[in-house]
């Protein structure tokens, strides 16, 4: 994405996301109607078909998409000087997102609480700053709380992975 | 108005059990904490403990959860009057004056009057709710498809015409959602729709996982993009500091009675809390004598937000209860939660679950009066609490989200989506589309959809069904007129400016 203009580098400006949050309402409305167009918006005996409703939907979506990128655009000028986010700004963002989908990724594979562990240890190491004691009591300790209120006392499964199946869980 | 009483006698009877008061109190704390964290809010909190009250009877299940409701309401103030962060984004106005009174060595004061004021907002709410939701239900009797599907879309056309937001935005969020809410098996032709072949999509997309996407996981990118640095004031309330503000409190009943009457407004017409709020503020500052000192820390400014807001929030309870549309995230999650616990909301819910609804509404008395008295208590601790390094809470709160997420159908696929929706979320808060109109499309997707196809099933296909007997008419005239309001106002403002223009020359 080209974020240049007008801003610092690497700052992501707000017009281009503007933009292509608009422009992806617009496919996703047009996805709506060919969805709809498949099952149907004409009536059939028995009344309305399944396409009916959502085709209505769809058009005002990429009606209203549209209209936010038009005039996304007709302003394209003034709002170069506006940022989305700074670089600095990002950062911590992508700090925070990024070990996140490694921890839900992760869920499937070893189960929720292991990689609870890993995940709450990791961001306490490098985010915090944190002592490896300080670190090694709440991660651990945080995922055997919840155990003790899901599995033992509400009786509600979650995902576990090898190691809760070596404990005999 | 005396069955009212009677039923309502009958409701505190289910509500004082000691199972229920301990539900609420369970509640009430866990609304606190929720509303001091930054990243779980009343919506999200409710919509995490949901699947953990499946197996509880609705009515202690509603008590505690709403209770959680009540909680959050007040917790927000705490940490906007202390650190000068609003918890919760309806308490973003009772930082203008609550954070300066903090840090003149008046943090007691100033929560004292915030707590105080969203019990006398709430109250105010409870009592109109007690009086008003069986005479809008009992009318609400009558209702035909049309007259639903009208309700819904003068629900849907208020949040464009009221929102603080563009309403192509709001425009936007709300068909997103009814789009996703039609995924999965349409329930009345039984056809696929939108799965594209994955399995994963024949049940569509859940609201619960919506909400803690949209608002936990949001809130928290949110929350680190700012950089958060918890400095605060010491909150410490002492009982000669509170009885010294209720003796102050009396004089801004006019304040007060405004900011209820706005308060209720927005909560049944689902503008929601935080409009509430900047508009209570907005109006005080307005008529208030001393409105020029407004944000260096008058107790007036924490008084008319806290009130609207709590009285906001009780309010949207009203319609969700008697028609079944909620007027507020947090009412929506509740909705969803009859819907899962076998109770259909709607007039017939006074009718056929009398001891449910009268319980809900004798806890809403009970919860306020407990809920008071916590707070009051325990500043101190929830202060405490705020001081945990952020880098701690941020990855606990997420670890919450992602359980949240899994428990409403144990599937994985949810938690997946969560994050999906965790960046969306952070994504449209920036750019200003607003998140409440999708969460509503969400749940009241499918009804509304039945309700439109119903009526168009009734009259051939013909839109006149909507204007076909005054009272649908008048609905849809309205609904109308507030769909169109921004487009009014800005013509008068255009009209204004050019009226005005030629005299400075």
């Amino acid at each position: 994405m080209d974020a240049k203009e007008g801003s610092a580098r690497g700052d992501l400006a707000t017009r281009w996301v503007e933009l292509i949050v608009a422009l992806l309402v617009v496919l996703g409305g047009l996805v709506v109607i060919v969805d709809s167009l498949r099952v149907g918006i004409s009536w059939a005996e028995d009344g309305p078909r399944a396409g009916y409703f959502p085709f209505f939907i769809g058009c005002i979506l990429v009606g209203a998409g549209l209209w936010i990128a038009g005039r996304t655009v007709i302003a394209w000028r003034e709002l170069g000087g506006k940022t989305f986010a700074t670089r600095d700004e990002l950062k911590p963002v992508l700090a925070m997102l990024l070990p996140t989908i490694a921890y839900v990724v992760l869920i499937s594979f070893i189960g929720i609480y292991v990689a609870s562990a890993l995940y709450i240890a990791a961001f306490m190491l490098w985010q915090g700053k944190f002592g490896l004691l300080p670190t090694l009591a709440i991660s651990v300790g945080v995922p055997v709380a919840l155990f003790l209120l899901f599995e033992v006392w509400f009786l509600v499964a979650l995902p576990k992975g090898p190691l809760e199946r070596m404990l005999g869980y | 108005m005396l069955e009212d009483i009677g039923n309502l006698m009958q409701g505190f009877a289910v509500a004082i059990t000691w199972k229920n008061l301990l539900f609420m109190l369970i509640g009430i704390l866990l609304g606190v904490l929720i509303g001091v964290l930054p990243g779980l809010g009343g919506a999200n909190g409710v919509a995490i403990l949901l699947p953990l009250t499946f197996t509880m009877s609705p009515t202690s299940a509603i008590i505690m959860l709403s209770c959680l409701y009540w909680g959050a309401l007040f917790g927000g103030a705490i940490t906007s009057i202390l650190f000068n962060i609003p918890g919760e984004p309806w308490s973003v106005a009772t930082t203008f004056d609550g954070f300066p009174m903090g840090q003149q060595g008046r943090a007691g004061e100033a929560m004292t009057a915030a707590f105080t004021s969203s019990f006398v907002g709430a109250l105010f709410a409870v009592l109109l709710i007690t009086f008003l939701a069986p005479l809008v239900a009992k009318f609400a009797l009558k209702f035909g498809p049309p007259e639903f599907f009208a309700i819904q879309f003068l629900t849907f056309c208020s949040f464009v015409g009221m929102g603080r937001e563009p309403p192509a935005k709001t425009i936007v969020s709300m068909m997103l959602g009814f789009a996703l809410a039609a995924v999965g098996l349409d329930t009345v032709t039984g056809t696929l729709r939108m799965t594209f072949g994955q399995s994963q999509l024949l049940q569509g997309f859940d609201f619960l996982i919506a909400v803690i996407g949209l608002f936990g996981l949001g809130e928290i990118l949110l929350t680190m993009e700012e950089g958060l640095a918890f400095k605060g004031t010491r909150g410490k309330i002492d009982l000669n500091v509170v009885l010294k503000t209720w003796a102050l409190l009396p004089k801004f009943w006019m304040t007060s009675l405004r900011a209820c009457i706005i308060g209720c407004w927005m909560g049944i017409t689902p503008g929601g809390a935080t409009p509430a709020s900047f508009m209570s503020y907005g109006m005080a500052r307005r008529f208030s004598k001393n409105g020029d000192k407004f944000g260096t820390g008058q107790i007036e400014g924490v008084v008319a937000p806290e009130t609207a807001a709590h009285a906001a929030g009780t309010s949207a309870l009203l319609p969700m209860l008697t028609l079944g549309i909620p007027g507020s995230p947090t009412a929506a999650v509740l909705l969803g939660g009859l819907l899962i616990w076998g109770l259909q909301p709607g007039p017939l819910l006074f009718i056929e679950h009398k001891d449910f609804v009268w319980g809900l509404i004798a806890s809403m008395y009970l919860g306020n009066i407990v809920g008071l008295l916590i707070v009051l208590t325990t500043v101190p601790f929830w202060a405490a609490i705020l001081r945990i390094p952020f880098a701690i809470i941020a990855p606990v709160i997420v670890v919450i989200c992602a359980i949240g997420a899994y428990t409403v159908h144990n599937r994985f696929f949810d938690v997946a989506m969560m994050v999906v929706f965790g960046v969306v979320g952070y994504f449209f808060k920036k750019l200003k589309y607003p998140l409440a109109p999708m969460v509503l499309a969400l749940v009241l997707g499918d009804m509304a959809e039945t309700a439109f196809r119903q009526s168009m099933l009734g009259s051939g296909g013909n839109v006149a069904v909507f204007f076909s007997n005054g009272l649908v008419a008048s609905i849809m005239a309205l609904a109308l007129v507030i769909l169109c309001w921004p487009l009014v106002s800005r013509g008068r403002e255009r009209w204004r400016e050019r009226s005005a223009k030629p005299r400075p020359a």
